[in-house]
């Protein structure tokens, strides 16, 4: 092994990933007028909705229909993982006051502390992205209402004046249109494929449509930075989802829901830190062994 | 004497190894900053596993070649694309059984019927293919089957 490509200490925290910092050679300088910890947040909100998103996917690896949607499904979490990595990683960078303090000597990389070290409360994804699985109807529901608004924010936000959002956002586009298409393809299955799997496609949908005004939901922090030309305001792409959304109910005979919104407590919702019950659990699986072994290497 | 870009030229993919990261388009630059080597490279997805792979096998490499300080940067912007594949890249990819990507399209707006491309078996050369699945062993290949020599084949997406 040669010491060099480590810094001289081969050892890694043994449950990250081995690129020592993901966003090695990214311009990570700050925007002016932009306040550190509100890019900070920002970006925590986004990598936080990929990252559980990519949880809750990961959950079907070995459980899909078919081995091919097995793999698939297996695909879209890795590339919501990939985004998220990065914007854990941006985040940090941004302002490292958001990183959870880890005992001393501890090598686990910021990105990393953010995904297994803090707690429900200070997860900033929205709720849709932590409800508990059910049937194939609700993961393609799910993934449909999630990735026709990420498909539309990362579309804006390849223009953000910050270069790593931009960087992101230009690959993940791509990645989150095919997620769109594959998801809305299966919704037209479904709703045309049998008596149950039509019943159970729109019981995914009534079930998580009170989710989906969240997604398009602009709140302080997401109005800060898209006036410093950093980040997206979600209701100027509002109607942009709501046309692709109509076009797959349409296509698919399948009639818009009529449920409102899921209310939040006192107006704050899952980008402000309230969750569901789900996510804590949610959390406790995918974090336990990290925290069991907060300086554990190989 | 043998120059750092040969050299990193000579490194192949950790998942299709009859490609060269030249060739797939992910080894963007090799540039001597005083006496660092310093390569950067695109991922093909965000989500790639393969990167830090990519990485030591390049150091590697251009250690084993005298070059004892080695430098490999991540460049995200501008994304990859599988229209970055040399010629070459696709000819080893037809050689060894994969399917080249065609041309990435422009559009953006919602697909709602099945992708379309009009793709020759690799093995066979029959156009009468049909897609099993968008998704194959990595990100970045759908998987389909020859309808003539019922043969299964990956083919590399375009993105």
């Amino acid at each position: 092994m040669n010491d060099d490509l480590f810094g001289g200490d081969s050892s890694q925290w043994a449950f990250g990933t081995d690129f020592e910092d993901p966003l090695a050679g990214v311009d990570t300088t700050m925007v002016d007028d932009v306040v550190a910890d509100d890019l900070a947040l920002y970006c925590l909100g986004l990598a936080d909705d990929a990252l559980i998103m990519s949880q809750r996917l990961s959950e079907w690896c070995s459980r899909a229909p078919e081995m091919e949607d097995d793999v698939a499904l297996a695909n879209l979490a890795l590339d919501l993982l990939g985004q998220a990595r990065l914007l854990l990683a941006r985040a940090a960078a941004a302002s490292p006051s958001v990183v959870p303090v880890l005992p001393e000597g501890s090598p686990v990389p910021p990105e990393d502390a953010l995904a297994f070290f803090r707690s429900a409360g200070q997860f900033r994804n929205v709720r849709l992205a932590e409800v508990p699985g059910g049937d194939f109807a609700h993961v393609i529901v799910r993934l449909l209402l999630f990735s026709v608004a990420r498909r539309e924010l990362l579309e804006r936000l390849r223009g953000s004046r910050d270069q790593v959002l931009a960087a992101v956002a230009a690959r993940g586009v791509k990645e989150v249109s095919y997620h769109r298409d594959w998801s809305a393809r299966w919704f037209l299955v479904l709703a045309r494929g049998t008596g149950e799997s039509r019943r159970r496609l729109i019981s995914a949908l009534d079930e998580l449509w009170p989710y989906q005004a969240e997604l398009v939901r602009c709140g302080a922090v997401d109005l800060a930075l898209a006036d410093a030309g950093v980040g997206v305001d979600p209701t100027t792409y509002a109607g942009a989802v709501d046309a692709v959304l109509g076009e797959v109910f349409a296509t698919s005979g399948v009639e818009r829901p009529s449920r409102g919104p899921l209310a939040g407590v006192g107006g704050r919702l899952g980008r402000d830190g309230v969750h569901t019950e789900a996510l804590s659990l949610l959390l406790a699986e995918m974090q336990v062994v990290a925290r069991a072994h907060p300086r554990g290497r190989w | 004497m043998t120059s750092p870009a040969e050299v990193a030229a000579g490194v192949t993919d950790p998942e299709m190894p009859m490609l060269t990261l030249l060739d797939l388009g992910v080894l963007r630059s090799v540039e001597m900053e005083d006496d660092v080597v310093v390569a950067s490279i695109t991922p093909t997805y965000l989500g790639c596993p393969a990167m830090a792979t990519m990485r030591d096998d390049l150091v590697h490499r251009l250690n084993d070649a005298g070059f004892g300080r080695v430098e490999v940067r991540v460049q995200l912007d501008p994304p990859w694309s599988s229209d970055w594949i040399t010629d070459r890249g696709r000819r080893a990819l037809r050689e060894n059984g994969l399917s080249e990507p065609g041309n990435v399209g422009r559009s953006v707006g919602l697909s709602l019927g099945p992708t379309r491309r009009n793709l020759y078996c690799p093995r066979c050369g029959s156009p009468r293919t049909r897609l099993l699945s968008e998704f194959g062993a990595t990100a970045c290949k759908a998987l389909y089957r020859c309808d003539e020599c019922l043969e299964p084949f990956e083919h590399v997406k375009e993105i």
